[in-house]
Parts: structure tokens; sequence; C-alpha cells
């Protein structure tokens, strides 16, 4: 393992910002595989999953395929975590909304740059993210939609033994985000998706680092056996039913997790007034299926996605 | 007449409203929407909101037609100072157009976007941010340039800048109305968190101009400026290379020769200069920082040189 900095930036005040990054197998290698972790302040689950990720493949380090490179980056913006918030802290920009970056631009820009030049030349490019909505997700890879390379990476995708690959349409927004800008860069790119975010989860860092391990070991960057798996169930994002407070805000009391089957007409969760308790608004499954995501806080608005749903084939 | 465009319950005992008021003349006059508070950091357009309420009311014979103000688009981030919207920490203005299936945001968004669909024009009041302060300006995106570009200079700005499209702005409220028809034109003057009430008058005569353009408004207004239009022109951006805090040396809004310091950056840890910002080109100096802690990257000053 070579522990290396891939990105500094001077700042006022604080230490130098680094980009660690750590390689494995053959220095003079192929770029085969990175992993970026975290690039928001609240993705801690990210953090600790790479963590766990370097841990693992200093143990595993002599099993890397000969000629073959692996990096990775647990954490892209630690100033910002380091002082609890969510985005960087001076203007609240969200690093992945700024790819490919630009090494004269903003801040941000030359963070996203930085961390761009060290990761866009990899063949394949894995990012463990968070979605910006508060909540628990069946573990998942996903894939935004960039023509081609994408069809080829979902052929790909199977190989982390994950349950879902799901498949998103970019908003003009999201062609800043770095799964993005690794496939205009000729990266087959993969966005991991645990359980939670901002609290650690052991259990679920341990199933990232094995899925993240059996797909190196299938595309031949790893020397490990391959356990079977279930092939996964590739769904369109658009395609999830989504559940929604339609009438009311208030307390949300949930009756069914991430993962749970529910079959139609199921009561999913009530809304509960905040000052008296009494049921506003009862949310019930529209169709059978697995609750692919559910909304953790505690308390909601109206007009807000509780629940994601993959109905029964 | 205070209509409401958005509403949707809080959590507890309350609800969010997105509001507007609806001043109508007599006549079939045009409809102008006046467009504010999209980002809840950026007070300029209260202002604005206010006086052209106000001197609309006080001449409401002069007006054919209706004006539809929007003072807060983003009604939780005015309240606690905040750029985006509280809780689901998100620039409305990289929503648009919106979604009626979606989440709260996405609704919101798109009941903006339905509401002043057909308006005869609509002009979208930003005050840059806390950093930058900025010369009244009209930014037009290229691809809309022929059908803004006879409108903005009514409006009194120093300055119309036709910058290049980029996909991002495509969620921005300008070019979802632009992209179905109803011209929009973007207004950033000022600065963050606070009013520079000179520029508001003039924004307000801008738009009594334009609705008067369009046979809205029979009142008398002084002659517009004539704006700088910045088409061709480079513009210049210094951007922090050292951290520290910055210190500008000129004036915002001053002509700056070639090569003319602009400001420093200094550390006052050690009592040192780490940086001379200095304008290679020269030019009208319409950007200038405003927040003194500057990271490498942090944009100091835009300045607005000749012809490329
Ligand atoms: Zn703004």
């Amino acid at each position: 393992m070579r522990r290396t900095t891939l990105f500094t930036l001077k700042t006022p005040y604080r230490e130098p910002m680094e980009i660690v990054g750590f390689e494995f197998g053959d220095p003079d290698g192929e770029e085969a595989c990175a992993i970026v972790g975290s690039m928001r302040g609240n993705e801690v689950q990210q953090t600790y999953t790479c963590a766990r990720l370097v841990q693992q493949l200093r143990l595993d380090e002599a099993k890397v395929m000969p000629g073959k490179r692996i990096l990775v980056v647990p954490s892209v913006n630690p100033f910002s975590m380091n002082v609890s918030s969510r985005f960087w802290a001076l203007d609240h920009t969200d690093i992945n909304r700024t790819f490919p970056g630009y090494d004269k631009g903003e801040t941000t820009q030359r963070i996203a740059e930085g961390l761009f030049s060290a990761v866009s030349s990899f063949s394949l490019g894995i990012q463990l993210c968070s979605l910006y909505m508060p909540g628990e997700f069946v573990p998942h890879v996903r894939l935004t939609r960039a023509g081609e390379i994408t069809k080829e990476s979902l052929a790909l995708a199977d190989g982390f033994g994950l349950p879902y690959v799901v498949i998103n349409e970019p908003t003009p927004f999201d062609t800043t985000m770095l799964n993005y800008n690794w496939q205009v860069w000729s990266t087959n790119a993969f966005s991991l998706y645990g359980h939670t975010t901002e609290h650690v989860d052991e259990a679920g860092a341990v199933l990232m680092v094995a899925a993240i391990e059996r797909f190196l070991a299938t595309r031949g960057v790893l020397r490990l056996p391959v356990s079977d798996a279930v092939p996964p169930r590739t769904i369109e994002e658009a395609g999830l039913v989504a559940v929604r407070t339609e009438k009311a805000g208030g307390f949300l009391m949930r009756h069914a997790e991430a993962g749970d089957h529910v079959e139609a007409g199921q009561v999913l969760a009530e809304v509960v007034d905040a000052l008296d308790a009494h049921v506003k608004e009862t949310l019930r499954a529209p169709v059978s299926g697995q609750v692919f995501f559910c909304r953790t806080e505690p308390l909601v608005e109206q007009h807000i996605i509780c629940f994601r749903i993959a109905a029964d084939e | 007449m205070v209509e409401t465009v958005y509403s949707a319950e809080l959590p507890v005992n309350e609800h969010l409203l997105v509001q507007k008021n609806r001043i109508c003349g007599h006549g079939n006059g045009p409809r102008m929407a006046v467009v504010t508070g999209i980002h809840g950091d950026e007070l300029e357009g209260q202002y604005v909101a206010f006086e052209l309420a106000r001197r609309l009311n006080d001449d409401l014979d002069l007006l054919h037609g209706t004006v539809d103000i929007y003072p807060a688009i983003n009604p939780l981030g005015i309240n606690t100072i905040q750029r985006g919207v509280p809780t689901f920490d998100i620039d409305l203005n990289r929503t648009f157009p919106g979604d009626p299936a979606g989440n709260l945001t996405q609704v919101a968004t798109a009941a903006v976007v339905d509401d002043i669909l057909g308006a005869d024009v609509c002009v979208d009041i930003h005050a840059s941010n806390i950093f930058l302060r900025e010369m009244p300006q009209v930014r037009i995106n290229e691809i809309t340039a022929d059908s803004l570009l006879p409108l903005a200079p009514l409006l009194g700005v120093d300055l119309v800048w036709v910058h290049a499209s980029a996909t991002v702005l495509q969620n921005t409220l300008a070019y979802s109305l632009n992209e179905r028809g109803t011209r929009c034109l973007v207004v950033e003057t000022g600065v963050g968190m606070r009013i520079t009430e000179s520029y508001g008058k003039r924004l307000v005569d801008g738009l009594l101009r334009l609705l008067g353009s369009l046979g809205g408004w029979d009142g008398s207004v002084p002659d517009a400026l004539r704006p700088t239009v910045a088409r061709d022109q480079r513009v210049e951006f210094l951007n922090a290379s050292e951290p520290g805090i910055f210190l500008p040396r000129v004036r915002h809004g001053s002509t700056l020769k070639r090569g003319q310091l602009v400001g420093v950056v200094c550390d006052p840890l050690t009592g040192t200069v780490r940086e001379d910002v200095i304008s290679e080109q020269g030019g009208l100096l319409f950007t200038l920082r405003e927040y003194p802690v500057v990271y490498p990257g942090s944009l100091m000053a835009r300045v607005l040189g000749g012809a490329r």
C-alpha cells in the first residue's frame, strides 16, 4: 500500500486540506479501479466504508493481479466533515456538482479538478454516495445514463452481487456529478448506495466492502473466489412507485422499513398531527413489492416522498 | 390582492406559503411578473418588490394590465438567512421547472412556473450572494439573446452581460420560462444580505419603463442609462491564489487601467501580504468581493475589458 496526497488546498487558519489516496498493486500497473468515498461532510458511512476497504485491501494486497492498480480515496472533503457541514462550509456548494472541475476556477471546482485528474484515467470508477433526501435504501448500484458506456457498465454491474441495479436519467444539473463525468471520460462508473449515511452501520460497511471486492474479482483486478449471488434486478429509477404525503405534514409514524416486502393496500405509515396526535393521513402501498427507500426523519411536510417501492414483477 | 401560489403543510401547525401580489390596472394591458427571493440570502429584491407595489398602488390609474409581484419564492430561506431551502439544503434555482409529482421543493417550483407562464415578460431579481457586490446588470443566456437583448436596456442597469450557455443553467427559472415561450430577464444587483436602495430605485424605474414599452404603464419614467452590452468583450475573472483576508484597493464600479492593483490578500497572523490582486487587462470593475475571507479559488473581482 502507498499513501499519497492527491490534492492540497491551502486555507486560512486551518491546516492545508489534503485529499489522501491509498494505492494498491503494481505502482506502474494499469489504472484498473478508483474508489471514491465521501464528498459531503455528512457522509459518515461512506467514509467509514472506504476506511474499512483500505484495511481489507491491505490484507488482500498480495491478491491484486499483476499489472493492475487500485486507488481508494476515502474522503474528498474532510474539511466539511470536521466542522459538521454537509457542503463546502464557506459557500455551501456541493463538490459533487462541480465536476469535471477547473483548476483556475472557484475553490470547489479546484477540489473537483484535483480529484478528477487523479481518478479520471481509471477504467473502472466506484463512488459511495448519498441521496439528498434523508432516508434508508436497500443497498444498490446506481448508474446514471450517459450514452453507450452506461449500457456497457450495466453488463458489469452484477459483479457487485447487490440485489438491485438502478438506472437514472440525469437532470441537466446532474451532468456535473463525478459519476456522469467519469463516463464522459470513458470510465465505467458505478455509484453505490448503502443503507445509511449519517451514522456508522458496521454490517452495511462489511457488505459494501465485500461487494466492492467481489466486483474487483469479477473484473480480474483481485484474485479472489467470487461468491454466488442472485442476479440483481435492474430497474429504472422512474419505475419505482413513489408514496407521498399528499394532504398533510406532521409526525411520520412508519410501519415499514427499507427491504420489507409489502402488499398492495398495506399501511406503510401514518402522518400524525404534531400537537394532538390525531391521524391526518394514512400512507398505503399502491402496489405489492419491496420497499426500496424509506424516509427516516421523524417529521414530515406535505408533498414529501416517504417511500419508493420496487413493484413485484 | 395577495394570492397563494403554493401552499404545503409543515410538520407543526404552519404552512409554507409562496405568495404573490397581483396588482390590476384598467383595460387589457400586458402582464408583467416580477420575481425575487429564490435565494433566501439575497434581499435587494425585497426593496424592489415593496417600492414597485407602492408606486403602482399610488398611481393605479396609470396602469393598464397586470403586475404580479412574487417577493419570496423561498420564504423559509429568507426567514432563516439561508440561500437554499432549509432542511432540504437545496438551491431552488437548480430545481426548475419542478415536478408536480415530486417532493415539496419541486412541487413549489412547478407551481411557480405554471403561475408565471403566459406573462408578457418576467424579471427575476437576484442579489449576487453574500460574497460579491455586483453593479446592476442583466444576465442573458446567449441562446435567448435575440428575444431579450432589445428589452434588457430598458431596466436601467449598468451592464447587460450575454454569457455562454451552460447545461446546469437549464434548471433555472429563467431558462424554464424562456424555453416555454415566456420571456424572462435575470437581474443581478448589489450584494447578499443587504439592501442598496439606490440600485433598487433604478430597478423600479426600469421595471416601469419596461412595462411602459409593452403598453402597460402611462406614468413618466426618467430615461434609462445606456448600459454596456458585454457580448464579445473579454470578462477577466480574478480568483485568489492564496488564502487569507481580501482587502480591496479600488472602488466598485470604477474603470481600471491595465495592470492596476485591485486589492491584496493579507495574512493577519504574520502581518504580511500574501498576494497582490492585479487586473491584467483593465476595464470596468463590475464585480468586487465584499466578504473578506478567501480560499484559493475564491472570486474577488470581474473586470469587463475591451472587444476580443
Ligand atoms: Zn440568486
